[in-house]
């Protein structure tokens, strides 16, 4: 049997703009998504169909790139060209603009919250990557601003279920931070892309990271601990990852976006090429040599670039995309292993 | 005579069949990659230099020679350009790129795939401007933002218009 990625819905989410990014909210039946209209809304399933169940009102003034859920769910975060991130939070029966974080000089990349839910992150062109604290009355602290990259930031992550960060930049490199002595410190630069890397996404486990680039390569990281004992260079606090494979020839133009299924293991690609791709773990695949092949080729998956895939956080082979073209797409995948 | 050369003819054809109707085929292709490389010359080569009052054809940064197309199959292109500033100055190579992008995306009527790069040599900081041109999330921000849009939509703008 043959693996296979069908699609499910099909929507217009952004008529005549492009859709940048969507997010599944933890329990997986709600999809926000946002675009170059600098509108978000927030889809729902009714019956045999996707509806927009809200619209949020207009809290940017230019592109939205990038939208969060908080771990609880009841409130998103949005990142906007206009050097804002806001928060939003469902008042009644309306989301409402909670509170606007500024501080960064422009174009804010993306947001994402701490598995814990009283820490945000924020990175932008700016070069900077922003450590936020949230108190117990919602109100929001920057409390670092980390200056390690040397060209803008494209991407934050944290770890699932540690308090590490992770920022993937212009500048090729991928960077991992950690809190010490009450400030936020670069701990590893990981490089080996040769160009901007995109995007990221940790394994389950948390062991292992991937980054997508421009590149047109996924490389997949591990922490390393024999190496920080072997070598004896720098501090003990330091974290040592290396590349332990690299996915190329797959992709024929830059990969925006990566996201690693919780349940499956499952790994799925945005490419500029229109396609969307997933990759699973080979069986042979040991903590000695990492074996990744391509399961599924969506070549047309939609009409023009995908920007971004995102796996159901609970519905175990259940994948958004969306795109250039101002689509979303819902995908069922299936593998016979 | 000339009963042999048609007959020489045959056989040759009788032994390549594959390779003639192929080399048929990539001369179409060849030639249709061309047309559409005019296609997208036409389209930028009105396109004002966003410092003097001249076009871009005019001052020589594009030419016909800058355009190369490739099929990607399905009736989508990959256009690649390659242009010459006139004066190394970072800034302004950089508008010609978002006028290049912003132009096409506008009034190309097929669906492409777009590189944009300086011409090798032309630039002390090449490589910088080459990522940052091509880097769409740069370019969609930079549109957002007035004074460049004001001055990208000066250049793009038809005389005629």
């Amino acid at each position: 049997m043959k693996d296979t990625l069908n699609v499910l819905h099909k929507f217009n989410a952004h008529p005549d703009s492009r859709c940048w990014y969507v997010a599944w909210n933890p329990t997986g039946t709600l999809l926000a998504s946002c675009g170059g209209d600098r509108t978000i809304r927030i889809w729902a399933r009714e019956g045999d169909s996707w509806e927009c169940r809200f619209l949020l009102p207009e809290g940017h003034q230019r592109t939205v790139r990038k939208v969060a859920w908080s771990p609880c769910g009841r409130y998103l975060a949005s990142a906007s060209f206009d050097a804002t991130t806001c928060i939003w939070g469902k008042k009644g029966d309306d989301f409402e603009c909670l509170t606007v974080l500024e501080g960064h000089e422009n174009e804010v990349k993306c947001v994402a919250w701490a598995p814990s839910g009283s820490l945000l992150a924020t990175c932008s062109r700016d070069k900077s990557v922003w450590v936020w604290e949230v108190d117990e009355e919602d109100e929001y602290e920057c409390v670092s601003v980390v200056n390690a990259h040397t060209q803008d930031v494209k991407h934050v992550i944290w770890h699932p279920t540690q308090e590490l960060l992770a920022s993937a930049s212009y500048d090729n490199t991928v960077r991992l931070y950690r809190e010490e002595d009450d400030d936020w410190v670069c701990k590893a630069t990981l490089e080996g892309h040769a160009a901007t890397v995109w995007s990221l996404a940790f394994d389950p486990s948390g062991q292992r990271l991937a980054s997508c680039s421009d590149d047109r390569t996924v490389k997949i990281w591990k922490e390393s601990h024999s190496a920080s004992e072997e070598d004896g260079a720098g501090t003990s606090s330091d974290l040592h990852w290396k590349c332990i494979c690299t996915l190329s020839g797959f992709h024929s133009r830059a990969i925006y976006d990566v996201s690693w299924c919780q349940q499956t293991g499952a790994l799925a690609t945005a490419c500029g090429d229109d396609g969307v791709r997933v990759f699973k773990e080979d069986t042979n695949s040991g903590p000695h040599q990492t074996i990744f092949s391509l399961s599924v080729h969506m070549p047309k998956a939609h009409s023009q670039d995908v920007n971004c895939v995102a796996w159901n956080p609970k519905e175990a082979g259940v994948l958004a995309s969306c795109s250039d073209d101002g689509t979303i797409v819902i995908w069922r995948y299936q593998s016979d292993t | 005579m000339e009963i042999v050369s048609s007959l020489v003819s045959f056989t040759v054809l009788k032994l390549f069949p594959f390779s003639r109707a192929s080399e048929h085929k990539n001369a179409l292709s060849t030639k249709k990659m061309e047309e559409k490389a005019l296609e997208v010359y036409d389209v930028i080569r009105t396109i004002r230099d966003p410092e003097k009052p001249n076009t871009l054809e005019e001052l020589d940064v594009v030419s016909e020679k800058c355009v190369e197309v490739q099929d990607l199959g399905d009736e989508e292109y990959l256009i690649i350009i390659k242009f010459s500033p006139t004066v190394p100055h970072c800034s302004l190579a950089t508008l010609i790129g978002l006028c290049l992008q912003v132009k096409l995306q506008r009034c190309l009527p097929f669906k492409h795939k777009l590189e944009i790069y300086i011409s090798e040599g032309t630039h002390s900081t090449e490589e910088d401007i080459n990522k940052q041109i091509n880097d769409k999330e740069r370019v969609a921000a930079a549109m957002e933002n007035p004074n460049l849009r004001e001055i990208v939509e000066q250049c793009v703008t038809e005389p005629d218009d």
